[in-house]
Formats: structure tokens, sequence, C-alpha cells
């Protein structure tokens, strides 16, 4: 075995402990610490990203003595390990970008606690990444869930404590529900690896026993995590909790733990079921029918909003329902498409965050649309990002957005039943998220006509410009080089099937 | 089916209280309420696993005797997986509950859509 192959165990250990001990560390040392474990998680797993891809091949990692049908394991492919990379990425900028706020935000002895919930949110995230065990995977739901409410409520004032708990409701239905569903799946196979249960799940389908456990199974994990990654109907809690939370949270939430769960479920998809049996059965088509919704809904309701941030996080609601589309048209090229859109989106989403909260911040911290007028003027970092991530989100080229959409286009023409729904909304939505972000960019680079408010340079808070600056490198790195990147992506589907 | 559900009566047991903590989770105003509904699901799951795990005319995993053989004993994964389940069960309550008391102290009710007309009059 090769030194390489303990990454993924050794950095979720590190990012767990660490949470551990800045719980001892005052709030400064805290944060140097975090950003040093989110750094080396980082350059870790590109390390094994850069190992698998000359290797071809995922390995599995035994942990502790037990061997497989009973012990616990890890599993690492290329596609995981990129996400990891990614995650710690996105995780590091995001923190970077709203470092002051952070500071103003929450009482000064509770800043270490925000990083005690940060590594616990960064070690959670990798397990779901890399565990090959269910009931692992549930625990991590969990350990996730309670470290993104902690995230939410941090910021102590009512608004936020009353989204928490909408969260935490809601967050809990569908951990119900992952849970029931892991463990009928239990009962039906008696295994809880994840190679073993698909072993069983094929040969229980060959002899055509049990079809509705089956079905049931399946469609209680797939709500239970639509729920958690808010899908359309699901979406209550989304824009309370984007919408008040500290910057850095809204950016980790929106981008990095929603997605944690979806990647939970197209793990569970090919890895588990087996991807031939989720398209025989039709779990995807309502997967499908929601994400369509989702897409409509979603920017109708960030159209209505008069509240910047609160724009912001119903127009996740949208794009949560393009990757669930992905998953539901059920083509490689559709998941590929929809594993490019987790990428997409959670480097425009937390550029998008970032960028309104220096945007608020020069219109004297209001976030209603009337005050943000000629705001791109006054900071022009903060524009120039917001104005990034909303082209990035419409689709233009050169940005990631646009080949998303495109390949999302491109791999509907291969389904005929779904072809035509799948186009027209594609296209409405397109319409629909013009309006309003459109509408936003308009509406900072309206020259004001007396300013009141003050001018904020760039180098008045250096490390918000550099966040910024490595979203915006991201964002058009994902657009301008995505041919590698789907390329990556598929061999990662390959490896996971 | 009927003979099924009879032989099986632990398990409809387990899914009919999964249904009522379920819907009591999700409709009550209540947020104490809620937290009871919370409860009873995640008990109900962890009855089915027993139920599940459960082999008739065995015993607990435990060797005592000496006596190493496989039929001896009934399934312990399942009860490890209960253990789990409740610890995640317990943190999750207490955190529920913490919440709670918040709210309860800044609004002085525990009805959640009260609170939430309360915190749009607070914006105005």
């Amino acid at each position: 075995m090769d030194f390489v192959q303990n990454i993924p165990f050794f950095s979720i250990i590190l990012s767990m402990f660490s949470g551990i001990v800045s719980s001892v560390l005052s709030g400064k040392n805290a944060k140097r610490l975090n950003t040093f474990v989110v750094f080396f998680v980082g350059v870790m797993s590109f390390v094994l990203f850069l190992y698998l891809m000359q290797k071809g091949e995922s390995y599995i990692y035994r942990m502790g003595h037990f061997p497989a049908p009973w012990g616990n394991e890890i599993r690492a492919g290329v596609l995981e390990a990129f996400m990891a990379f990614f995650f710690c990425v996105i995780m590091l900028c995001s923190l970077i970008g709203g470092r002051k706020h952070l500071i103003k935000e929450i009482e000064e002895n509770k800043v270490n606690l925000y990083y005690i919930l940060v590594n616990l949110l960064l070690s959670s995230l990798l397990a779901l990444i890399y565990t090959n065990d269910l009931f692992t995977a549930y625990v991590f739901v969990e350990i996730n869930t309670i470290s993104a409410c902690g995230l939410i409520m941090i910021r102590q004032t009512g608004r936020t404590i009353e989204a928490a708990t909408r969260y935490m409701i809601m967050s809990l239905l569908g951990s119900g529900l992952l849970l029931i569903g892991i463990c009928l799946l239990y009962d039906l196979t008696g295994h809880l690896l994840m190679s073993y249960i698909q072993m069983e799940i094929a040969i229980i389908v060959e002899q055509g026993m049990y079809t509705v456990p089956i079905i049931l199974a399946i469609a209680f994990i797939s709500i239970g995590l639509a729920i958690k990654s808010a899908l359309y109907p699901f979406h209550s809690w989304l824009p309370d909790a984007y919408g008040y939370s500290t910057v850095s949270s809204s950016a980790i939430l929106s981008s990095l733990v929603s997605k944690g769960y979806i990647f939970l479920l197209i793990k569970i998809f090919y890895r588990i079921i087996g991807f031939a049996i989720i398209r025989d059965s039709k779990i995807i088509h309502i997967l499908f029918a929601f994400g369509i919704c989702g897409m409509i809904m979603g920017s109708l309701g960030a159209i209505k909003e008069n509240d910047i941030r609160r724009m912001i996080a119903f127009s996740s609601v949208a794009q949560i329902g393009y990757i669930y589309i992905g998953i539901g048209l059920g083509t490689k090229l559709a998941m590929t498409a929809g594993i490019f859109h987790i990428f997409s989106h959670a480097a425009s989403k937390a550029l998008l965050f970032i960028s309104a909260v220096g945007i608020t911040d020069a219109s004297n911290e209001s976030k209603k649309f009337a005050d943000l007028t000629g705001a791109g003027y006054r900071n022009m970092i903060a524009g120039v990002g917001f104005t990034i991530g909303s082209l990035s989100m419409v689709g233009v080229p050169l940005f990631s957005g646009f080949i998303s959409k495109f390949m999302f286009a491109q791999s509907s023409l291969q389904v005929p039943g779904k072809m035509l729904p799948a186009l027209i909304v594609l296209g409405i939505s397109t319409i629909l998220n013009t309006i309003y972000f459109m509408k936003t960019v308009i509406r900072i680079y309206t020259p004001a006509k007396e300013s009141t408010y003050e001018k904020i340079r760039f180098f008045t808070n250096l490390s918000y410009s550099v966040s910024i600056i490595c979203f915006g490198i991201v964002n058009v790195t994902l657009g301008l080089w995505s041919q590698p990147i789907v390329e990556m992506i598929q061999t990662g589907l390959d490896m996971l099937a | 089916m009927g003979p099924h559900l009879w032989t099986n009566y632990g398990e409809v047991v387990a899914m009919i209280l999964f249904g009522i903590g379920f819907s009591n989770l999700l409709l009550k105003k209540n947020l104490i309420k809620k937290i009871i509904g919370l409860n009873i699901m995640d008990t109900a799951v962890y009855l089915f696993l027993a139920e599940k795990g459960y082999i008739t005319g065995r015993m607990a995993p435990i060797v005592v005797n000496g006596i190493q053989d496989v039929e001896t004993y009934i399934n312990p994964v399942p009860s490890g997986l209960v253990l789990t389940g409740i610890v995640v069960s317990v943190s999750v309550t207490a955190l529920m509950l913490s919440l709670t008391i918040r709210l309860y102290r800044r609004y002085h009710t525990l009805d959640l859509d009260e609170i939430s007309t309360l915190l749009k009059k607070e914006d105005k």
C-alpha cells in the first residue's frame, strides 16, 4: 500500500481533532489553526487526486482490524479526491472573504466556537465524500446538520435562531427518512458496506423479490436527502437560513453543505442500488419533476424578493433544481452535467454571497435594492465580483455556468421523453435568471445622484479583495478549461460504478 | 399480505409509530410537541431495528458459558446501530431543546408561527 493512500483517513481525523483542539484555543489561534487545516487538507487532497489520476483506479482503505463484510471502509476515487480539494478551496476563500464580518457579528469569546463548527463541518463533508459504509454516512450526515445549524445561529439575532430552528426541523425530517431507508436496505441485504449491498441488491432484483421494499427504501433515501439539500417543495427553510446568517456561513452552507448531501445521493445511486435499477424505477422521474418545478419557482421567488441576500438564497433553490434535473435525466452525460454544476454553482454562489456583502457594506448595511444604487462604484471589487457571479449564473460563455447549462441541454437531447420539458424550462429559467441578476447588476452600476455613503477601497480590506479575486479565477477556470474537468468527472463516475 | 402483517406485527407497529412521529414533527406548531414527535420517530426506527435483529429463541450475543456457536446468539449489528442512533438522537434533541429555550426567552411563546409573525413585526 502506498503512503498516499492514508490521505482520506488522515484528512478526516485531522479536521476533526483540530475542531476539538480549537475549543481550548483563543479565537485568533483557532482561526490560524483552521486556515492551516483547510489549506493542508486541500493540498493533500490534490496530491491524492494526482496520484489517483496516474493510477487510474479507485482503492479501498480498511478501517480498524476487521476484514470486509464486517469492518468499516473508506473508498477514494478521482471524483472524491477532486471534490475534497474543491470543497477546501471554496471553504478557504469563503472564510477569508467573510472574516471582517465575522469579527463584527460574533461576540469575541465565541469566535473559537465558530472555528470548531467549521472544522467539524469539513470533517463531516470529507467523511460523506469518502465513506464506503452506509451507517457511517448517516452519522456524519447528522454531524453535518448539527454543525451547519451552529453556523447559522452563531450570529445571535431572533431571525437566525428562528431560521436555525426551521432548518433543524426540516433536516431532522430528512434524516429520519434517510435512517429508515438505510434500515430497510440493511434488512433486505444484511450488509452496511456499499459494495456488498450492491451485490445483494442485484441478486434480489434478479429473483424479483421484495420489489416494493426496495422501491420504498430508494424513495425514503432520495426524499430524505432531497429535503436536506433543499429541493423545491422542501426549500422553505432555505431563504431565512442563508439570508440572515453571517456571510461566511451563508457561502459555506449554500455551496458546500447541500452539495455534500447531493453527492451522497449520487453515491448511493451508483454504488448501492446500481444505476440501471435506479433508471428502471420511477424515482428519477419524480426527482426530474421536482427539479423542473424548482428551477421555475426558485427563480420566481428570487424575482419577488426585495432583499439582496434573500434573492441570492432563492436563486440557490433554482440551481439545486438544475442539479436534480441532471440526476433525473438518467444518462451518464446528464449526471456529468449535474456534477459539473455542483462545482460551478459552488464557485459562483459563494462568490455572489461574499460580493453581496461588500455591496451592502458600501450602502450603509442596507440590503434593500433601493439603497444599492451606485454601489458598484463605491466598492469596485465587490461590484466586479457580483457581476462575474451573475454572468456565470445566467450562463454567459467564458464563465462556468455556461458549460453546465450547455451540457444539460446537450444531454437532454439523448432522452426523448424528457427533452422538451427540460429544454423549455432551461430556456425559461435562463430568462428569469437574467431578469433578477441583471436587474441587480444594472442597479449597482446606475450612478447615484448624491452619494452619502463612503467609498470602500481595494486595500482597506485586502483579504476580502483577495478572496473575490480567487473566486473569480475559479469561475473563469471552470468556464475556460472545462474539458479536462468534464473528462475527469466521467472517469470518476466510471470508478464509482 | 394479511398473515405477513400478523407475523411481523412489531415492524408494523414501528412503521405506524414512525408515521405518527413524522407527522408530529412536521405539523405541530408547538416546539415541544415537535421535539416529542422527533423522539417518537427515532424510537420507532430503533424498535424496527431491534425487531429485525432478534431471532426467536436465541440469546444476547455475550459469551458467558463458553458457547461460541453462531446459532446460539442473535445478530449483534442492529443493537450496535441502535446504540449509535440513540447517541445521535440524544444530541439532536439537546440541540433542539436549547434552541427552543432561546426562542422562548426572546419571544415568550413556543408557537413557531407566532414567532414568525413577531419577527415580521420586528422588521417593520
